[in-house]
C-alpha cells in the first residue's frame, strides 16, 4: 500500500500554473506556446485541439466553472495516463506527460465526481521512442512475469477468502500472507491502475474521509486484533477476490517501459524501506518479512531483465547491484529455516538491532538501484 | 558568536564587516590576509604551519587541506552534526575507495560546493548526486573531520590490527557510566561543524548517502551551542547549566601547546598518525530539572566558579588563575584542572544538545563532550577518573554515550585522501 500515486507507468510531471516556479517563464494565458488548451466548465470540457502530436504533451487547463474540478488523460480502458486534481474555480493548471500515439480521452470532472465530461483525442505521429530489440525483450519478459504473478495469486486468494467467508480464523490466518506474495512482487504495476490498490491493500490510517475500509488489511485486523469474523468481514472476502480478479484481467495491459521497470524496482525497495522495515505494513499479523521478500523478488526480476542493457552502460553499477541483491537475500534467509518456504520469523520477534541491520541492507541496495533507470536509458 | 566575530559585526547577513583591531593584531602575521578576506567575503581562513587561524567571517570557507585536519584547532563553529559509522563492507579496497570518495566530497562541501554533478540539471531519470538543501548557503566555515575507531583495527577485518596506535585505547568503565551501546562506539566518525546547522546536516547526510552499502550510520548527534572556545579573548559560551565551563582551553593558535597536548608526534608510536590527534566523544545527559532546583550557592560550589562572571572561587574575573585549594575538594573545576591530574590537558570542543524531551516530560539535554588530545591515556582518562570518582556534579549528570577515535593527519592536497597513510 502506498500513500502516493506511483510514476511507474508514465513519467508524469504536473505543475500548477499558479505556483511560482523559479526559472519557468510561463505565459500567463498559456496560449501560443504549443500547449493544448482545456477549458473546464460545470457542463462542458472544451479541448482546443483533437489531434495532438505524440511526445511531450502539455495541457493548459483553465477552470471557468463554479466547482472544483479535475482533469484526466485516459487510455481507452480508463487507465490513467496523467491527471490533475483540485483545480479550483477561476484557477489554471498545467499538466505535462509523455504520450505515445493512440486514442485517448480527456475527462473534466466538475465537483471531482463521476466519470466526467469526456472528449476523445487522437495522438499521432511524433517521435516514437527509440526501441531496441533487447528493450522489447525486457519489457515482454516483465509483462509475462506480471501476468503470471496475478494468475498464480488468484487461487491463493481464493483459499484465503473462502476461509474468511467460512469463518475459519485459523485457516484464514494460515492463508493470509501467501495470498499477498504475487501482489507484493508486482505492486507498482498494480498501483498504476489507481482504483485497485485503495480497495485491496489500504491500511486503516490510509483511508480518506468517507472511504470504506476493505481489502486484505481490514481482514488482517479482524483475524489478528479482533480475533473474530463477523458478518461484515465475511461479506468482504468475496469482494477482495472480485477486486483481484479485476487486477488479473487488467494487469497484462499495463503500459510498461524499461524506465518504468527500473523505477518500479526502486519503488518496491521504497515500500520495504518505509513500510516493512518499520513493521507498519503488517502491524497485526507481523508477516512483514513475507512482503519484504516478495518486494525484493519483484525488484530483482525487473533488474535481471534490464541487466543486459544496464551492464553495457554502467558495468560498475550492475556489479554493485548483483552484490547487494545477494547480500540482502542472504540476510533475509536468516529469518527462515527452509529457503524454499515463505515461513519467515514474525516481525514482532525481530529486535531493534536486527531491524537496523535489515534497514542498512535495504539502503545498500536501494541507493544504487535508484541509478538503474538512468543506466537503462543512457 | 564565533571567535572574534564577536568584535567584527553581524554574522549571517552576508555583509563584510571590517575586522577589529584586535582581530588583526591577535592573529599576528595572518592579519593582513584576514583583513583582505573579510573585505572580500571569500575564503577567510589562512592556515600556516602548525597553527590554524580562525575565520573572521562566519559564512566563509575554512581550507580543507593542511598538515592537520580542520575542525580541531579551528575556531569553534556554532553548530555540530557528529556521526559514527559502522563499516558494513568487509572489503578493504572498497573501504579505501569510499574514503577517497568521501575526501573528494568533503573538499567540495567545505568549499561551499555541491557534491558530484550537483543537485539539479543532470539526467532526468536519475536522482541528483547532491541532496540540495545547502544550495544558496555559504560555506559557513564547514569543517569535516574524520576519525577511526578501535573496532576498525580488529583482527580479521581489514588487516589493520598491527597498525592500531597504542594511544587508541578502549576507554575503561568509569564509575557512574550508563552507556547505551546504540549511542556508543563506531568504526568511523565524521565531525561536521559549521555556523549554519543546515550546512552541517547536509554534509553528514551526503557522506552517509555516498557510503550506503559500505557504511551505515550507527548513531549521530546534533549540537546547537558550542560550550568551549579555542579563541582566547572571545566570550566563553555557557553550558546548559548556565555556567562557563570551557574557560581554560587550549588556544587554536598556541602552536606550542597544540604540539605538546593535541597533535600526535612522529615518534609517538604509529607513524601514520603523525600530525593527527585522538578524539573522545561522550554524550553527557544532564538532569536539567533537578539542577534547576539546586540553590545558587550549591551550583557555584559544584563548579567552583561564580555563575555571573565565571570567576574561580575567591577571584574577581573569569580568566583569573584559579586557586584550587579555595574550592571544595569535589568542585568540578578543581578536579578537571591539569594540576589535579598530573598536567593532563585536553582541547575541548563540545556542544550543548537538546533532543526534545524523554517521554517523562524531562528535557533530553546535556553536553556532547568532544575532546582532542595527543594521547588518551595521559589526556581524557586521568581527568575523567578524578571527575568520575569525586565530582559533585555527578549528582546532576550521567554519561550515556562514549566513543574514541584516532583522527589522522590532514589531507595535503587533491591527490591525498583521508586515511591514505593508514591504508597504503
Amino acid at each position: 500500500m502506498r500513500a502516493v500515486r506511483p510514476s511507474v507507468v508514465t513519467a508524469v510531471a504536473v505543475v500548477a500554473a499558479l505556483t511560482a516556479v523559479t526559472g519557468c517563464a510561463e505565459k500567463s494565458d498559456g496560449k501560443g506556446d504549443g500547449a493544448v488548451q482545456v477549458v473546464a466548465k460545470d457542463d462542458s470540457c472544451e479541448v482546443s485541439s483533437k489531434k495532438i502530436p505524440a511526445g511531450h504533451v502539455e495541457l493548459a487547463v483553465e477552470n471557468k466553472g463554479s466547482k472544483v474540478t479535475e482533469v484526466y488523460v485516459l487510455f481507452p480502458d480508463d487507465r490513467i495516463v496523467t491527471e490533475r486534481e483540485n483545480i479550483g474555480p477561476g484557477t489554471k493548471a498545467r499538466i505535462t506527460a509523455e504520450i505515445k500515439a493512440g486514442t485517448y480521452e480527456i475527462a473534466c470532472k466538475p465537483g471531482m465526481k463521476g466519470k466526467g465530461i469526456r472528449q476523445t483525442v487522437e495522438v499521432t505521429g511524433g517521435k516514437a521512442a527509440a526501441r531496441s530489440p533487447e528493450m522489447d525483450k525486457a519489457v515482454a519478459g516483465y509483462r509475462d512475469y506480471v501476468q503470471a504473478q496475478a494468475d498464480e495469486t488468484l487461487p491463493k486468494v481464493k483459499v484465503f477468502t473462502d476461509a474468511v467467508a467460512a469463518g475459519d480464523i485459523e485457516a484464514a490466518k494460515k492463508a493470509y500472507a501467501d495470498s499477498r506474495i504475487g501482489w507484493e512482487r508486482t505492486e507498482p504495476v498494480a498501483e498504476s491502475f489507481g482504483d485497485i490498490d485503495p480497495k485491496v491493500d489500504v491500511r486503516e490510517d490510509g483511508l480518506e474521509d468517507g472511504q470504506k475500509w476493505t481489502g486484505w488489511h481490514r481482514l488482517e485486523k479482524a483475524l489478528w486484533q479482533d480475533e473474530k469474523l463477523g458478518a461484515e468481514e465475511k461479506a468482504l472476502a468475496p469482494v477482495l477476490y472480485k477486486d483481484l480478479l479485476d487486477w488479473q484481467k487488467r494487469v497484462g495491459r499495463a503500459d510498461i517501459t524499461p524506465t518504468s521497470m527500473a523505477n518500479g524496482a526502486k519503488e518496491l525497495l521504497d515500500e520495504v524501506a518505509t513500510g516493512k522495515v518499520t513493521g507498519e505494513e503488517e502491524r497485526y499479523s507481523h508477516t512483514d518479512l513475507v512482503d519484504f521478500k516478495a518486494n525484493v523478488e519483484g525488484a530483482e526480476r525487473s533488474y535481471t531483465l534490464l541487466e543486459p542493457i544496464a551492464s553495457k552502460n554502467d558495468a560498475a553499477l550492475t556489479a554493485t547491484l548483483d552484490k547487494q541483491f545477494a547480500a540482502l537475500n542472504t540476510l533475509l534467509d536468516k529469518y527462515r529455516t527452509d529457503k524454499s518456504s515463505y515461513d519467515f520469523t514474525s516481525y514482532d520477534k525481530v529486535g531493534k538491532a536486527d531491524r537496523k541491520e535489515l534497514s542498512d541492507a535495504v539502503n545498500a541496495l536501494a541507493e544504487p538501484l535508484s541509478k538503474l533507470a538512468a543506466a537503462v536509458t543512457k | 558568536m564565533t571567535g572574534d566575530t564577536a568584535d567584527t559585526g553581524d554574522k549571517g547577513t552576508g555583509g563584510a564587516p571590517a575586522p577589529s583591531r584586535r582581530a588583526l593584531l591577535g592573529w599576528g602575521g595572518a592579519g593582513l590576509a584576514l583583513g583582505a578576506a573579510a573585505a572580500g567575503g571569500a575564503v577567510a581562513a589562512v592556515r600556516s604551519g602548525e597553527g590554524t587561524e580562525p575565520a573572521v567571517d562566519s559564512g566563509a570557507a575554512v581550507p580543507f587541506h593542511g598538515a592537520h585536519q580542520a575542525g580541531i584547532a579551528t575556531a569553534v563553529q556554532d553548530r555540530l552534526h557528529f556521526a559514527a559509522f559502522d563499516v558494513t563492507t568487509g572489503d578493504r579496497a572498497e573501504l579505501a575507495a569510499l574514503l577517497k570518495e568521501w575526501t573528494r566530497a568533503a573538499e567540495r562541501m567545505t568549499a561551499g560546493r555541491a557534491v558530484g554533478e550537483g543537485a539539479y540539471g543532470g539526467a532526468a531519470e536519475a536522482p541528483p548526486d547532491d541532496t540540495g538543501e545547502a544550495l544558496g548557503l555559504r560555506p559557513s566555515r564547514l569543517t569535516l573531520t574524520i576519525g577511526f575507531g578501535p573496532s576498525l583495527f580488529a583482527r580479521d577485518r581489514f588487516g589493520l590490527e598491527d597498525r592500531r596506535p597504542e594511544a587508541l585505547v578502549d576507554l575503561p568503565k568509569f564509575p557512574g557510566d550508563n552507556l547505551d551501546s546504540a549511542r556508543s562506539g563506531g568504526d568511523l566518525c565524521v565531525q561536521a561543524c559549521a555556523d549554519d546547522p543546515q550546512v552541517a546536516v547536509h554534509a553528514i547526510r551526503n557522506l552517509a548517502r555516498i557510503g550506503m552499502g559500505r557504511t551505515a550510520i550507527r548513531w549521530s548527534q546534533l549540537g546547537f551551542g558550542k560550550t568551549s572556545s579555542t579563541t582566547p579573548g572571545s566570550q566563553t559560551p555557557r553550558n546548559m547549566m548556565g555556567f562557563k565551563d570551557g574557560t581554560r582551553n587550549i588556544s587554536g593558535t598556541d602552536d606550542a601547546a597544540l604540539r605538546k597536548h593535541v597533535w600526535a608526534g612522529a615518534k609517538d608510536g604509529a607513524g601514520w598518525m603523525a600530525g593527527g590527534s585522538y578524539l573522545v566523544a561522550r554524550r553527557i545527559r544532564m538532569h536539567i530539572e533537578t539542577w534547576d532546583r539546586a540553590p545558587l550557592q550549591e551550583q557555584e560550589d559544584i563548579f567552583g566558579r561564580d555563575k555571573g562572571e565565571g570567576a574561580p572561587v575567591g577571584k574577581a574575573k573569569e580568566r583569573d588563575e584559579p586557586f584550587l585549594k579555595a574550592m571544595l575538594p569535589t568542585a568540578h573545576v578543581r578536579l578537571a584542572h591539569p594540576d589535579t591530574n598530573d598536567g593532563a590537558t585536553i582541547l575541548r570542543r563540545g556542544y550543548s544538545f537538546t533532543d526534545g524531551t524523554d517521554g517523562l516530560g524531562r528535557l533530553d539535554a546535556g553536553l556532547f563532550f568532544l575532546a582532542y588530545q595527543r594521547d588518551v591515556r595521559t589526556g581524557f582518562i586521568p581527568v575523567q577518573r578524578s571527575l568520575a570518582a569525586s565530582d559533585a556534579l555527578n549528582e546532576y549528570i550521567q554519561h550515556v554515550g562514549s566513543a574514541v577515535f584516532a583522527v589522522p593527519p590532514g589531507v595535503r592536497d587533491t591527490d591525498d585522501w583521508w586515511g591514505r597513510a593508514l591504508f597504503s
